[in-house]
């Protein structure tokens, strides 16, 4: 590499005096993928941007970018990656952004006719090859992040908290309940009594598939929190399974209201609000 | 990897007016690392007990709380240094009795709970710190 | 030092609790309520929490000892508005608030104060 530096100069220089004929050739390479998502301005600038950044490492064969000198153009990279992954870009869009100077570069060098220039050439393109790659892992990463947002989206959307009746809110949850999704049910079911002013609470737990300590837990954990805001919580849809395991793991529900239905628990939630539900003709409470 | 603390601030804790600086303080660094509503309200309630137990049972000390970056996860950590008594009986301290007021009355094992990560340092005569560290999930 | 203002609403005493308390505050809250439920013979203390961000150890203790003094002089107490996240760090913490009664708000907690005062025969008598 200390050899290389001051030939590395060639390759700098022409690049250097060329930059605007570069820039310009290396949009226009990407534009036509990229057409229509992208503007030609935000890419001239992009371009531009990392091009400045290339420069002072254009000697380097890039064969580790993870050294200080590499840092501004990892960052700027990363920065492209992760835009390009949230405007739904492919990665292989993503990365051939980087892989389309390679042309331009090796276009320029051929008018040259230097061997000399020629073998730098090489040595950029391999430069250019790592930092293509780079681009891919920080675009994977974006898509990670963005899947893990989604997926608390989701959550948040599948916990849905009902108003059953004046007073009574319900939450169904279904599936399988893990420590995360537990905890944002809890959540939610506590900033809704507050928010619809309702002081009972039905948690059914037919749709769920199994109930471990830390599950119950959980549970129990909510029921006391309501209580302590001065809200009640009443369980419902224990399934015979369930129950068994339940008493099988010795957890106690003390004096927490369990029912069989979500039906029985409204009817007890209505009971406690002082409402009586009687069928018409008949004078007798349902 | 070692966790790089990002200049920790201190407070000292010398005072009653002090244990409500530290909740604030802590309160602040939350907000900034973006925790959620109810981990905030953890840490910051770890904090008051923890900052409490400074005043009253280590005589007084100083409170370091800052941001901390382990492996790209982001969090507060926040210590709790006197020069008190220290704890004779860390199985007692940390056992669940305090809450019905006759115990030591420490509040240890309950922070402990609110928090991801507590360590406790302490002998007879050399004092105690407390670290506690919250990450943003 | 900050002291908790209390006021009079008919044979009722609301606390409301906006701002940070250090621990000198909640004694002195203490103190002050155990004299004017004397003075005023309050027949229910309603501490309004719906402001507070943070209950630890000390804060959860001090609304049971509200309680117990009231209850000392024939009188109820209701703690209403906690928040959620507070709800919730209390459990975690493990501390219960030794059944003291809650209500999620000002309103339902006055009500429940009326009920109880005219189980006991408390309501309608003039305050001192």
């Amino acid at each position: 590499m200390v050899g290389e530096a001051e030939h590395g100069h060639r390759l700098t220089e022409l690049l250097r005096s060329n930059t605007d004929a570069v820039v310009a050739g290396w949009v226009e390479a990407v534009a036509t993928t990229l057409r229509g998502r992208t503007t030609g301005a935000e890419l001239e600038r992009d371009f531009r941007e990392l091009f400045t950044s290339l420069l002072p490492v254009a000697s380097g064969d890039g064969r580790d970018l993870t050294g200080h000198s590499y840092a501004e153009l990892r960052s700027l990279l990363g920065e492209l990656s992760r835009s390009r992954a949230r405007q739904n870009f492919s990665p292989t869009e993503t990365a051939s952004s980087v892989f389309a100077l390679k042309q331009v570069v090796f276009q320029l060098v051929d008018d040259q006719d230097d061997p000399e220039l020629f073998r730098q050439a090489l040595a950029f393109s391999n430069l250019l090859d790592g930092l293509g790659l780079l681009t891919f892992e920080a675009y994977a990463r974006a898509r990670e992040e963005i899947i893990k947002e989604q997926s608390e989206q989701l959550l948040e959307l599948t916990t849905p908290v009902v108003k059953l009746w004046e007073g009574v809110l319900a939450v169904p949850l279904v599936g399988t309940l893990d420590s995360a999704r537990t905890q944002v049910v809890m959540e939610k079911l506590l900033e809704a009594l507050v928010e619809t002013g309702s002081e009972h609470a039905i948690i059914d737990i037919t749709g769920v598939l199994a109930v471990d300590t830390q599950v119950a837990q959980h549970l129990l954990k909510t029921v006391v929190a309501a209580r302590l805001m001065g809200a009640e919580c009443t369980i419902s849809g224990i399934r015979p399974q369930i129950a068994q395991t339940i008493v099988a793991l010795g957890i106690e529900f003390g004096d927490i209201a369990t029912k069989a239905t979500l039906a029985d628990a409204l009817r007890h939630a209505l009971r406690r609000e002082g409402v009586e539900v009687v069928r018409q003709g008949e004078r007798r409470a349902v | 990897m070692t966790p790089r603390p990002d200049e920790p601030e201190e407070l000292p804790i010398r005072a009653d007016d002090d244990v409500v600086r530290v909740r604030q303080l802590v309160r602040t660094y939350a907000q900034q690392v973006k925790l959620s509503l109810v981990d905030q309200t953890k840490l910051v309630t770890a904090a008051s007990e923890l900052a409490r137990n400074t005043l009253v049972y280590g005589g007084g000390g100083f409170a370091r709380v800052g941001t901390t970056t382990v492996d790209g996860r982001t969090g507060i950590r926040a210590s709790f240094h006197d020069e008190g008594p220290g704890i004779p009986d860390l199985s007692l301290a940390l056992a669940d009795g305090w809450s019905s007021g006759k115990g030591m009355g420490l509040g240890l094992s309950g922070a402990r709970r609110l928090v991801d990560e507590f360590d406790l340092d302490t002998a007879v005569g050399r004092g105690t710190v407390v670290t506690v560290v919250k990450w943003k999930r | 030092m900050e002291r908790v203002p209390i006021l009079k609403i008919g044979g009722v005493l609301l606390v409301s609790i906006q701002i940070d308390l250090q621990d000198q505050s909640v004694l002195a809250l203490q103190e002050d309520l155990a004299e004017r439920i004397s003075a005023t013979g309050a027949h229910g203390v309603v501490i309004d929490i719906s402001a507070v961000e943070i209950v630890d150890s000390f804060i959860g203790r001090m609304f049971a000892t509200i309680a117990s003094i009231s209850r000392l002089f024939d009188a109820d107490t209701v703690v209403v508005g906690m928040r959620p996240a507070v709800a919730i760090t209390l459990v975690e913490l493990g501390l219960t608030l030794g059944g003291v009664r809650t209500a999620l708000d000002l309103e339902r907690g006055m009500k429940i104060l009326e009920t109880l005062g005219r189980d006991r025969g408390r309501t309608g008598r003039e305050a001192r």
